[in-house]
């Protein structure tokens, strides 16, 4: 069945006319908009091999990545940068995309678990980097690079991710904290050897997350205070933010991700803000000035996404230094040099 | 003067290169002590930690700013010549090996500590800052950088970047791509670039990613931010004896299966623990076939609750002793006879050569089985220690290059342990880098089309094919050589190709 796939996925590419890559389409809001004709890979699907004690599970494009995260847990285990399914998410879609849920601060993003990828180029030609070993530099990290790429330079066939063992121990506390102190709070705590995997901070109130041994989880909670959250409201609270259901992330005002230095001071931005990631990942929701955010985030060391709705004319992304668009040109032409894949999803020059 | 774009099916040829001028103009940017061109000065650049090969290259640039680095690489670009970046020189794969044509560029001068922030948990470092000398600087502050390579008192945070080295705590705490923030580096054409920031991504491409274990072929590095994290109020060791190889392995299998992620998960057999015991008295059980250390680190109650866990799945796995390390100097006791498995091998041999595949940690009995195989075809005698956590080997085939024969035996004996490790599922290199001593091996780890592609990526960063030409990736002429010597079950590999 593989390979029919392949030989119909190489034969659309082969055609040199740009194609929209697409998952289970949970992610069609994000990147900028893409004209080609529709590239569906739901039908590339199934886990091809899962060793639990080798921490590592191999899965075709179009598995659905709740069917994934269910064979993780029947073994305990999990993708432990926590990757948003909103809605169908695909594991291919959730590799291009890059994102990561509320772990991630503490645990990495998908580029860090990222072992291997197998891919097919923008002239059909199927390659495989990486592997299934936690230790390989064999030759440059392209699985990592096709992390977050946005499906741009090639379409991922096949990834092999680590996983990791699901922590024994969990709870959920809650402060009421203004943002300066929040802030302040989570900088100093993360320089604590404490379990603390996840944090979010909104309208005065600073919740936490701890997992890990259950007695080093119990003596981080005593040590903190605050208000513990009963499991089941726990659940459904990260769960919101993870999936963008919590009720911040409804309605049609502008979303933007303004990725920052977690020291970075509140930003003086109109809108609603809620932090994540320690105090480096910043929501706002507003219709606010592009250049304004994308000038403040710059000043402040980061840079700033248009994550959802608004205008996406003035680009999604922050622009580029000059130096570095031009090497990801180049990337791009030497991947997909007809730039069928999803050309303009992430900048319009890719 | 540029070279046309280098292709990926034939080596370059430097032999045009006006080598007067080029030093010339290397003295016009370079402080009078920065520049060596004297036979005498060029010697100890020679090669880096992987003796087996030597070269003098035609000049040694020392630059101690990065405005320096920049005047050195437009010199050497405008005349054409390789420049092959190095740190502290202590790389096992030759990729510091200096070109016959080019300026080694050394970033040892480089070593100012430029910012430690306790409260971002960053360190801001020049390249050849010592990865010791980091922990070292934020050891005051409760912070540690994570990753440890065995060399890391000598090795340098640039020279860790570009191997994105590993160390014996990587199983939980990552490589070296997992704790750098952001790299500054300086591409051939002389622009200034940075890679990655100090949030937790960056807009487009994680070039980051790329750039770190690119082994000096895409960009010099001249600063890099550090991630730094809490030093663990506790870590503990376990030492675990088997009588017999295989159950140690499948007591590893054991551990990770029972949910645990040690801080460091080792294994050394029976003729490496005899190595080190004499040198280091780190009290080894001598009579096991195998030990494994087994450490957990984190607070006070998260060690004694894994401890606990780890000695019940180690017992159950048919550990036949069991000791935990009761102090902090009986932890460090433990760990120096791992770490000093390397000058161990040297001094019961007069060389060793050290192996570095990486392979699922289920095929390690058919490894270690091949490997007491090749001992007897190649006649050598090889130790074995492993980062068993994440199925990284260091076989140490001992050898004595005075004896005729010998490093042409090795080289066979490590090539096919090599190759066994792909054929296994795993890699060539888990840590130590291609360089250009396992450079005809990638051509058993990749085909053609994943070749062209790796030297698409460098034409992207290095278009002239200058920075560290001849590493790294082999030419597909070079593979197509190489693979008549090593035919593949009848199939020619490279049928594309020519063959001379």
């Amino acid at each position: 069945m593989g390979e029919v796939m392949l030989e119909a996925f190489r034969a659309r590419i082969l055609e040199r006319k740009p194609l929209r890559l697409r998952g289970g389409g949970s992610k069609d809001f994000y990147g900028g908009l893409v004209s080609g004709d529709l590239l569906d890979t739901a039908g590339h699907a199934g886990i091809v091999s899962y060793e639990p004690t080798e921490l590592v599970i191999t899965a075709r494009c179009g598995t659905p990545l709740a069917e994934l995260e269910s064979a993780l847990a029947t073994r305990q285990q999990c993708l432990a940068c926590e990757p948003p399914h909103f809605g169908a998410a695909t594991v291919g879609g959730a590799v291009a995309a890059g994102l990561a849920g509320p772990r991630r601060a503490a645990v990495g993003g998908m580029r860090d678990f990222v072992l291997g990828v197998k891919l097919m180029d923008g002239e059909g030609r199927v390659h495989r980097f990486g592997g299934e070993v936690m230790k390989n530099v064999a030759g440059f990290d392209v699985s990592r690079l096709i992390a977050g790429s946005l499906g741009t330079l090639g379409l991922v066939l096949e990834v092999s991710l680590k996983v990791l063992p699901v922590p024994p121990g969990d709870a959920s506390l809650r402060f009421e904290m203004p943002q300066d102190k929040a802030l302040e709070a989570l900088n100093r705590w993360a320089g604590q050897p404490l379990p603390l995997v996840a944090n979010c901070w909104q309208d005065g109130v600073l919740t936490l997350r701890l997992s890990g041994a259950q007695a080093a989880v119990s003596a981080a909670c005593a040590r903190l205070g605050g208000e513990a959250i009963d499991g089941v409201e726990a659940v459904a609270f990260w769960q919101g933010l993870r999936e963008q259901d919590a009720e911040y992330f409804a309605g049609d005002v502008p979303l933007w991700r303004l990725s920052v230095p977690s020291v970075a001071p509140p930003l003086d931005l109109p809108g609603t803000t809620l932090i994540e990631w320690g105090g480096a990942q910043r929501w706002l929701r507003g219709d606010v000035d592009p250049l304004r955010i994308r000038e403040l985030a710059t000043r402040v060391g980061g840079h700033a996404t248009l994550f959802r709705g608004g205008d996406k004319a003035a680009g999604v992304f922050a622009p580029l230094q000059p130096a570095l668009m031009e090497v990801h040109r180049r990337l791009k032409q030497s991947f997909d040099p007809y730039r069928v894949f999803n050309p303009g999803r992430m900048y319009p020059e890719l | 003067m540029t070279q046309r774009e280098h292709s990926a099916d034939v080596a370059q040829d430097f032999s045009g290169i006006d080598r007067a001028s080029l030093l010339a103009e290397l003295a016009r940017c370079l402080p009078a002590s920065g520049l060596l061109s004297a036979e005498e000065d060029l010697k100890p650049y020679e090669c880096d930690g992987l003796s087996a090969y030597r070269q003098v290259p035609i000049a040694v640039a020392l630059p101690e700013t990065e405005d320096q680095v920049v005047a050195a690489i437009k010199a050497c670009r405008a005349a054409g010549a390789p420049i092959v970046a190095r740190g502290a020189g202590t790389g096992l794969s030759a990729g510091a090996l200096p070109h016959p044509q080019g300026v080694v560029l050394s970033l040892a001068k480089m070593r100012k500590i430029l910012h430690v922030d306790p409260v971002a948990r960053v360190a801001v470092v020049q390249p050849g800052v010592r990865n010791l000398a980091i922990s070292e600087a934020a050891a005051p502050l409760g912070l540690y950088y994570a990753p440890d390579p065995s060399s890391q008192i000598a090795c340098s945070i640039g020279g860790n970047v570009a191997e994105n080295s590993g160390g014996v705590h990587c199983l939980k705490y990552g490589l070296t791509v997992h704790n750098v923030l952001r790299v500054r580096a300086v591409t051939v054409v002389g622009d200034i670039v940075e890679f990655g920031n100090h949030a937790l991504d960056a807009p487009g491409y994680d070039l980051l990613a790329l750039a770190i274990g690119s082994e000096g072929m895409l960009a010099v590095v001249t600063e890099v931010t550090v991630k730094l994290v809490p030093k663990p109020e506790l870590a503990q060791v376990i030492m675990a004896s088997f009588d017999d190889i295989m159950k140690a392995g499948d007591a590893v299998a054991a551990v990770i299966a029972a949910g645990i992620i040690p801080a460091g998960l080792e294994m050394m057999d029976k003729p490496a623990t005899a190595a080190v015991e004499p040198y280091v008295k780190a009290g080894y059980d001598l009579n096991a076939e195998a030990i494994l250390l087994c450490e957990s680190d984190g607070t006070a109650e998260e060690v004694a609750e894994e401890i606990g866990r780890m000695k019940a799945v180690l017992e159950t796995s048919g550990a036949t002793e069991l000791r935990v390390s009761q102090s902090e100097a009986e932890r460090l006791r433990f760990w120096a006879g791992r770490k000093a498995a390397f000058p161990a091998a040297g001094r019961i041999s007069p060389d060793y050569y050290c192996m570095d595949g990486t392979i699922p940690r289920k095929r390690l009995g058919e490894m270690l089985t091949a490997i007491h195989a090749m001992e007897k075809k190649y006649r050598l005698r090889c130790i074995n220690v492993f980062h068993a956590g994440d199925g990284n080997l260091h076989p140490l085939i001992l050898y004595d290059a005075n004896v005729p024969g010998e490093l042409e035996r090795t080289e066979a004996f490590g090539a096919e342990i090599l190759k066994l490790s792909v054929d296994l599922g795993g890699t060539i290199t888990g840590e130590h880098g291609v360089g250009y001593e396992k450079i005809n091996s990638m051509c058993d780890q990749f085909g053609s089309d994943e070749l062209r592609m790796f030297h698409a990526i460098k034409r992207a960063f290095d278009p002239d094919g200058l920075l560290n030409p001849e590493k790294g990736i082999p030419t597909l002429h070079r593979c197509a050589e190489f693979g008549r010597m090593h035919v593949h079950g009848g199939n020619l590999k490279f049928p594309e190709l020519e063959r001379l």
